[in-house]
């Protein structure tokens, strides 16, 4: 299998938490993996992004330009990562922040996530990465759930352990979300 | 685990118990490594007030035989080139990682391997060089890292590790070494207090020209011995390729990918990584020149390892050249493309 993807959203929101998570998720089925993260004066409220390549065989090239997927999590970055996408790829928004007229984008699947609203059901709008998470992770199967749920508390770090509960909540919704949708066959753009 | 903490872990596993540095982009999480563990593990970090200092006190701690290292960036690896070159006159041990910015000057903070040039061909005054190791994966970082102490006492001569930003910055799965006891023999040339045996002498200064000079002579003598046991490369589908891409580091990756989508495709192209910098694998390429149409040369510089492949190619064949300066980061489709329109030129 092989799988790569670029998370990308404001500072603070969690993007490279995901990246994280699904990095210690695929060493957890002793996957090879990548995880290559912004870096430099980054702060809450700028921009931040996150590449992550897993695969069952070695890893070339941790630098994807053009990627399989993309986790999308605000305007800026649907501006910057969307056209960049593979023909037949797929691409997660967090609905809540980006409208579907933003995107400008044929020739592959888009799935809408209401991730912030389903967060706050949860209990805090502050695990909506968690909520497309679980929605990618189902969508791909890239990881199994029970792999990247084990892999929480490493990917957000003792200090939010708080969290780790609704981190977990988010997840399971975030593969609901998707089951449910797929069902339903509303998905496909 | 991140390049710069893997890198940090397994120099702590070889022993490392002092490490000397100042913080810069985008090698920052090595220090701030060394400085949440080291104290606990009974070594000593040590912010200080310049990269000037952090390479002399490398120095001073390496002339009483400890295993001690710095690391920063480009900007700061500059400033270091003066103790660095000390430390080769005084053939002294230590470990400098340079995790390579854009340049030159301040540059930026993104991945490049432009200071091929400063860590190869000597980068402070006089005829000397480092030992000096290229890792492509965090997983080898950890490695080359790991064994950089033992290269750097066993030819009492300084290693640089090279890497960029790619290679610091990324995660990747590692497996690390078992953690070495610390040295309790004493070094026969270490300062250790001369109380009931002949003074030990560590020096740069050597005013007599033919005392220089013989001293010169046996930095040459000992820079034979490396390139003549200490060469590393690693190579993959060169059995029937026509093509080979010559590459270290992070661009070894892009090209490592790149090959394989070529070969896929029908193209008879292989790869050659230079894991030691210096020595650079020279005969190896000398004797893949006589079996092979041509070599890329791939860099994330204007073209600096190149003119080693050259060197060692000698003419044989011809040697061509694709980079990327900056801080831009090229990836495998547009190494690909390279690729192909070389392999067409060709045929």
């Amino acid at each position: 299998m092989y799988q790569d993807l670029i998370i990308s959203g404001f500072g603070g929101q969690g993007v490279l938490v995901i990246g994280r998570l699904l990095s210690y998720a695929a060493m957890r089925e002793n996957k090879y993996v990548t995880f290559l993260p912004s870096y430099g004066p980054i702060m809450r409220g700028g921009t931040a992004h996150c590449t992550v390549v897993i695969s069952s065989r070695p890893i070339g090239s941790p630098i994807i330009q053009k990627p399989l997927s993309a986790i999308l999590m605000n305007v800026p970055s649907v501006l910057k990562f969307e056209g960049k996408v593979k023909h037949g790829g797929l691409v997660l928004y967090n609905s809540d922040l980006v409208d579907r007229t933003m995107s400008k984008r044929g020739n592959m699947e888009k799935v809408f996530v209401p991730a912030t609203t389903i967060a706050q059901k949860v209990g805090s709008d502050r695990v909506a990465n968690m909520v497309l998470a679980g929605a990618f992770i189902e969508r791909t199967k890239v990881v199994s759930f029970d792999s990247a749920s084990a892999s929480i508390l490493e990917a957000v770090g003792e200090r939010h352990r708080d969290f780790v509960h609704l981190d977990e909540e988010a997840l399971r919704r975030g593969v609901e979300f998707v089951r449910s949708g797929m069902s339903a066959g509303l998905k496909k753009d | 685990m991140r390049g710069s903490e893997a890198m940090a872990e397994a120099a702590i596993r070889a022993g490392c118990r002092l490490y000397f540095g100042y913080p810069i982009t985008p090698q920052s999480e090595l220090a701030e490594y060394m400085a949440r563990e080291l104290p606990k593990r009974g070594g000593v970090f040590l912010q200080v007030e310049s990269e000037i200092s952090a390479i002399n006190m490398v120095l001073g701690a390496a002339v009483t035989g400890a295993r001690a290292m710095t690391s920063s960036s480009g900007p700061g690896i500059s400033l270091k080139q003066e103790g660095i070159s000390y430390m080769a006159g005084c053939e002294l041990p230590g470990v400098i990682v340079n995790v390579c910015r854009g340049g030159p000057g301040l540059g930026n903070i993104a991945p490049s391997e432009a200071d091929y040039f400063q860590a190869v061909k000597g980068g402070g005054h006089g005829d000397y060089h480092n030992i000096v190791l290229a890792p492509s994966s965090v997983q080898e970082a950890a490695e080359l890292c790991y064994e950089a102490f033992d290269l750097a006492e066993r030819y009492r001569n300084p290693v640089m590790i090279l890497c960029s930003a790619v290679i610091a910055q990324m995660m990747e799965p590692v497996e690390f070494m078992p953690p070495r006891e610390q040295e309790k023999e004493e070094k026969p040339w270490a300062l250790t207090g001369a109380k009931g045996r002949e003074p030990r002498i560590i020096k740069s200064l050597r005013l007599e020209p033919e005392e220089l000079e013989e001293h010169n002579r046996e930095l040459q003598r000992k820079y034979e011995t490396i390139k003549a046991r200490e060469v590393r490369f690693e190579s993959r589908h060169l059995e029937d390729a026509r093509l080979v891409v010559v590459a270290f580091g992070t661009s070894a990756r892009i090209a490592a990918s790149a090959v394989e989508e070529a070969r896929e495709q029908g193209y008879k192209v292989g790869l050659f990584r230079p894991i030691t910098l210096f020595p650079f694998p020279k005969k190896a390429l000398r004797d893949l020149a006589e079996r092979v149409n041509k070599f890329l040369v791939f860099e994330l510089s204007a073209g600096q390892m190149v003119e080693d492949v050259e060197l060692s190619v000698a003419g044989r064949v011809e040697v061509d050249f694709y980079g990327r300066m900056g801080g831009y980061v090229p990836s495998p489709e547009e190494c690909l493309e390279e690729i192909i329109k070389r392999c067409k030129e060709r045929t």
